[in-house]
């Protein structure tokens, strides 16, 4: 086949017609309002007030501040729930308005990465539903999957390049009676946690500045369609995504460097389900283990589901062949809430997670037994039904 | 056996068909840019370290039209794949991880043996998400299934319902999918599966799974008055 060997080339020209400081990509968000002017889709603006924010290549993203639309995580919601729990909890504690809705599915991609069980104009007709479904409540998405964050970025990217699969989708989002829209920015959490992170700092009630902390990026966040991801130049000088770590050190704790911060964590989609030796080796020997000896910390923090699953689940197995790992993994979220008073069992619900946590509570000044002891306590009273659910009132109690 | 040789018998027809296929994909393009065989993707890529895989392997045979060699990664290499797209590092601007989802794509619409036996202890997977529109739940977590995480997955199936109702939130007081999703919403994703030929991709693969699946969702649709055309 012939290969395009002048794409470099032809990059750098335009680049240089451009300007030498414009971003080397084009901003994907103006072909989505061209399209919305020639009638081809309606796009939900992000509702005030927003917070600016930089992308890789110098753009301003918009963060909704409230009025948001949570596109859960099927990872998250069901195997972690103190993760989306922590998530509802910190904008709770904001006195922020939002809609946990029960008209969303999953992205789906997952399944697509793991199985490829599907297809382009599958995939993006779940998208536009999910988006759709949003729109029409009012609230604008925000999504708390980093998988479903980049594919959806991804879907943006081929609607907006391919006039067929938009009329695909356009005609069964017309049989479905939803609307067909695009958001104005597609808008992962842990960037909401992000622009929120000073918020946090005022309210915070922990002092961290004992915790060494290392951070993994989430692979689906800073590498499908790169520059939509939040880069800072006070964070390692702009080189890598600032989300998670930015939140770390505006709570006064400390993040600690270590060499393989690129590599995934080893989830693999289909790998975590059905072919594990490779996720529990590639978890342990390639990031725990380097954390480890490199940066000795106190917690592995992480904005994404499959994430937080591979790193936590694959360290009791590594036990056994005396791999030098044993590090608590959670999400910044959990992890902000943590720091601002929230409870470690009935909002962070830490009993979900797998790698001994208790040492670095203690460390966080957590009375984590006297903590046990008071979710105990909830759990006699669901079990003798004197209390169908625990409630949001019950988790501050 | 020598590379490729247990393939030989393979007629190059129906190579260059399912070849064919992957380069009709519209996403085919945007995907490979030719390569400098610089080996940044292997150096990114998890899977070449644990794994006979190679990225870059991947871009040369599609970019070389090499179709023995893509025929051999059709069926030992793509399951292979991570799909983390770290290889996207490419300072070509390949997308390697891309090409694979592409290829799967096309492994599981010609049913492929090798898909066949890749998907083996999927299909409980595929049938959750397409029929409940949430991948993993909560009584998923039994010990037979994840005995490597250890005892603590027994802990959680032991009290799996009454540590459902402890969580605030009201949408995750379920066990047998991951929030509550709502019936009109699971009806249009269930008419999405049909509209967009997925369920036809399932049979080609897993006939038992299709039937069941296809069972479920007519019922739902026809209480609800759609036809899936």
């Amino acid at each position: 086949m012939p290969i395009p060997l002048t794409v470099l080339e032809n990059r750098r020209d335009a680049r240089d017609d451009r300007g030498p400081a414009t971003p080397p990509t084009e901003d994907v968000r103006e072909r989505v309002f061209e399209l919305e002017a020639k009638g081809e889709w309606l796009v939900q603006r992000v509702p005030d007030p927003w917070i600016g924010v930089t992308t890789k290549y110098g753009r301003t993203k918009k963060i909704p501040v409230a009025r948001t639309w949570h596109h859960k995580s099927c990872g998250q919601c069901g195997h972690i729930p103190g993760y989306s729990t922590s998530i509802f909890w910190l904008i709770r504690k904001l006195g922020l308005d939002y809609n946990d809705p029960k008209d969303q599915t999953s992205c789906t991609a997952w399944n697509y990465y793991a199985s490829a069980t599907s297809n382009q104009g599958a995939q993006a007709a779940v998208a536009m539903r999910n988006f759709g479904a949003a729109y029409e409540s009012g609230y604008f998405p925000m999504i708390h999957c980093g998988t479903s964050y980049g594919h959806y970025k991804e879907v943006r990217e081929e609607l907006v390049h391919s006039a067929e699969l938009r009329d695909e989708v356009r005609r069964i989002c017309d049989k479905l009676g939803k609307p067909f829209v695009m958001p104005e920015e597609i808008v992962h959490y842990s960037e909401w946690v992000y622009a929120m992170r000073d918020e946090f700092a005022k309210r915070q009630v922990l002092d961290l500045s004992g915790i060494d902390v290392t951070v993994h990026p989430a692979c689906h966040y800073h590498k499908l369609v790169v520059e939509d991801a939040i880069y800072d130049p006070d964070v390692y000088g702009g080189q890598r995504t600032a989300v998670v770590s930015a939140v770390v050190t505006a709570l006064g704790a400390n993040v600690k460097d270590y060499s393989t911060w690129f590599d995934c964590c080893g989830f693999g989609f289909r790998h975590i389900l059905v072919q594990r030796d490779f996720t529990r080796s590639f978890a342990t020997l390639r990031k725990i283990e380097v954390m480890q000896e490199e940066a000795n910390p106190d917690v592995v923090l992480t904005h994404d589901t499959g994430c937080v699953t591979t790193l936590d689940q694959s360290q009791f197995a590594a036990r056994a062949h005396d791999r030098k790992v044993g590090v608590p993994v959670m999400s910044e979220a959990q992890f902000a809430a943590l720091a601002m008073g929230a409870h470690p069992y009935r909002v962070a619900q830490l009993h979900w997670h797998n790698t001994e946590y208790r040492p670095l509570l203690e460390k966080m000044g957590i009375d984590w037994r006297e903590r046990w002891r008071e979710f105990e306590d909830d759990l006699e009273r669901l079990k003798g039904n004197d209390k169908t659910f625990l409630t949001w009132e019950d988790a501050d109690a | 056996m020598a590379l490729q040789a247990r393939y030989e018998d393979v007629p190059l027809e129906t190579k260059q068909h399912l070849f064919d296929q992957v380069k009709a994909d519209a996403r085919f393009d945007s995907y490979l840019y030719g390569c400098y065989e610089c080996g940044i993707c292997v150096a990114a890529c998890p899977s070449a370290r644990f794994y006979d895989f190679s990225p870059r392997k991947i871009a040369q045979a599609a970019g070389r039209q090499d179709l023995p060699m893509f025929y051999e990664q059709l069926n030992d290499d793509i399951w292979n794949c991570s799909q983390c797209f770290s290889c996207t590092r490419c300072p070509r601007g390949n997308n390697p991880g891309g090409l694979i989802t592409i290829m799967r794509e096309v492994a599981i619409n010609n049913g492929l043996s090798s898909a066949k036996h890749a998907l083996e202890g999927y299909g409980r997977v595929v049938y959750k998400i397409m029929s409940t529109g949430t991948q993993v739940s909560p009584d998923m977590l039994q010990p037979n299934a994840f005995p490597d995480w250890g005892p603590h997955v027994q802990e959680i199936s032991d009290n799996l319902e009454l540590w459902r109702r402890a969580l605030p939130p009201d949408t995750l007081h379920t066990t047998s999918t991951a929030w509550e999703v709502d019936d009109r919403t699971l009806t249009e994703l269930y008419l999405i599966w049909h509209m967009t030929g997925v369920l036809d991709m399932i049979k080609s693969v897993d006939m038992g799974l299709h039937m069941i699946l296809n069972d479920v969702m007519e019922e739902l649709l026809d209480e609800a008055g759609y036809t899936a055309d």
